[in-house]
């Protein structure tokens, strides 16, 4: 059961508009049966001291990955983290978080591995819609869990694991991390708490686009024909080009993934989470430092 | 860790934890938030002294004072940033009215003993431990 889409005239530039719904049509639409608000930061306690009424909250750290393995949730956790949370396999999900959404995307993208159809982005995110002083409330949702259906992920269209992005050097690669990370001057970004890297740089021939140039100043996506300045004219990416944008540990890259996908209707892009956590301590792997995107190794 | 070394307000606090359902240990990490004591005027004014934490995500900043054998202990963050508050005010709790010697001997890992890895996840506790190297310095520095 499918919630009809928001008709904005800005999202209509879009490749797939419907994949965005902006803040007035949730508001307009919250409680509507067969829609499930769900709320992603990255801040583990946001959610508790205020959230956009009804909306679940689910956490990327502590229940998206296996609490084990370097790795996503299974289809069988997959389907109980989902079916507790009051989501059915055909439920519109719309998901909202802080940071331009940063983590949402996340969400967005890990939701998408398990093939999940109907998911969109809150356009703005949590901040936009605190901004127009709009309703929060701190009490938990009440859900009443339901069925999801047991569903293997899949990683072979949105995902790429480092063996699939040493076959892919020559091809676009787009690093979304800081330029600071880019250039070997840190690991980890501003700011942000190491988290273990042993070389510093970037991919060989990937180009620096950090993540949140994609954001306006209001944390609402940047119009079509800005984004299309950005990807297509300064990047130099094509409509039939395969494309692995990459961060850290592909969290920033998927809000890129996102963006390439759906706004600019690329149909090729994946995301690579192992990232620089998994490719700067890589034994082998070529790796450029400095401000060029630097040469191919010869093989 | 080395029980011995560690302060009573603390080993109080890590027990509380403990004694919790994992989801519950995030409602007390927020009461823990929610009471993070505003900065003192003095020091709303002179922003140069607190010293910024990078090692959280979220923009938090403390200052020590060490008077008369006490260490005092201030820190500030955003309300936006509910978990680093929390973290703060963990330690703010537990070490303020201190003598330097005794937190200087508080556990390096303390912040990994609250139980919180399961429910907030290692990689965020690891601000708190930033958070608590960052005291000790400041406190080794002002004279222990």
């Amino acid at each position: 059961m499918s919630v009809a889409f928001d008709p904005a005239e800005k999202f209509a530039e879009y490749a797939h508009p419907e994949r965005l719904v902006s803040t007035e049509w949730l508001a307009e639409r919250l409680g509507e049966p067969g829609l499930v608000v769900v709320e992603s930061d990255e801040d583990v306690l946001l959610y508790e001291i205020g959230h956009i009424p009804g909306a679940v909250k689910i956490d990327w750290h502590t229940e998206l990955n296996d609490p084990v393995v370097r790795d996503y949730l299974s289809g069988e956790q997959f389907a109980a983290l989902l079916g507790s949370k009051g989501i059915a396999r055909d439920s519109t999900v719309v998901i909202y978080g802080d940071k331009n959404n940063w983590w949402a995307a996340y969400a967005l993208w890990v939701f998408t591995l398990f093939g999940h159809e109907d998911v969109r982005l809150l356009d703005g995110g949590r901040d936009l819609w605190i901004a127009e002083g709009r309703e929060l409330t701190t009490a938990p949702a009440e859900v009443t869990p339901v069925e999801y259906p047991v569903v293997e992920r899949d990683d072979t269209v949105v995902r790429a694991f480092k063996e699939d992005v040493l076959a892919h050097l020559g091809k676009p690669l787009i690093d979304v991390r800081s330029p600071e990370e880019y250039s070997g001057e840190r690991t980890t970004a501003p700011a942000y708490p190491e988290e273990g890297a042993l070389r510093a740089g970037h991919i060989p021939t990937a180009a620096s686009v950090p993540w949140a140039r994609a954001a306006a100043s209001d944390g609402t996506f940047r119009p079509r024909a800005e984004l299309d300045a950005i990807y297509r004219d300064e990047v130099g990416l094509e409509d039939d080009d395969e494309i692995v944008a990459y961060c850290r540990i592909g969290e920033r890259s998927s809000h890129t993934w996102f963006v390439l996908t759906h706004l600019l209707g690329f149909e090729q892009v994946r995301n690579y989470d192992g990232s620089w956590t998994e490719w700067g301590s890589a034994v082998r792997v070529p790796i450029v430092t400095g401000e060029a995107r630097g040469e191919l190794p010869a093989r | 860790m080395d029980d011995t070394a560690l302060p009573d307000r603390l080993a109080e606090t890590r027990d509380d934890f403990l004694a919790l359902e994992v989801k519950d240990r995030l409602q007390l990490l927020l009461e823990f938030s929610n009471e993070l004591p505003e900065l003192p005027e003095r020091y709303a004014d002179h922003p140069e002294l607190l010293e910024r934490v990078e090692e959280c995500q979220s923009p938090v900043y403390l200052f020590v004072e060490v008077d008369d054998g006490r260490v005092h202990l201030h820190a500030t963050a955003p309300r936006e940033s509910p978990t680093t508050r929390g973290f703060a005010s963990i330690l703010v709790q537990g070490l303020d009215g201190l003598t330097p010697q005794k937190v200087l001997d508080v556990p390096a890992d303390y912040p990994q003993s609250l139980g919180l890895g399961q429910a907030v996840s290692p990689l965020r506790v690891r601000g708190m431990t930033g958070m608590l190297a960052r005291i000790k310095r400041q406190v080794a520095e002002r004279g222990a």
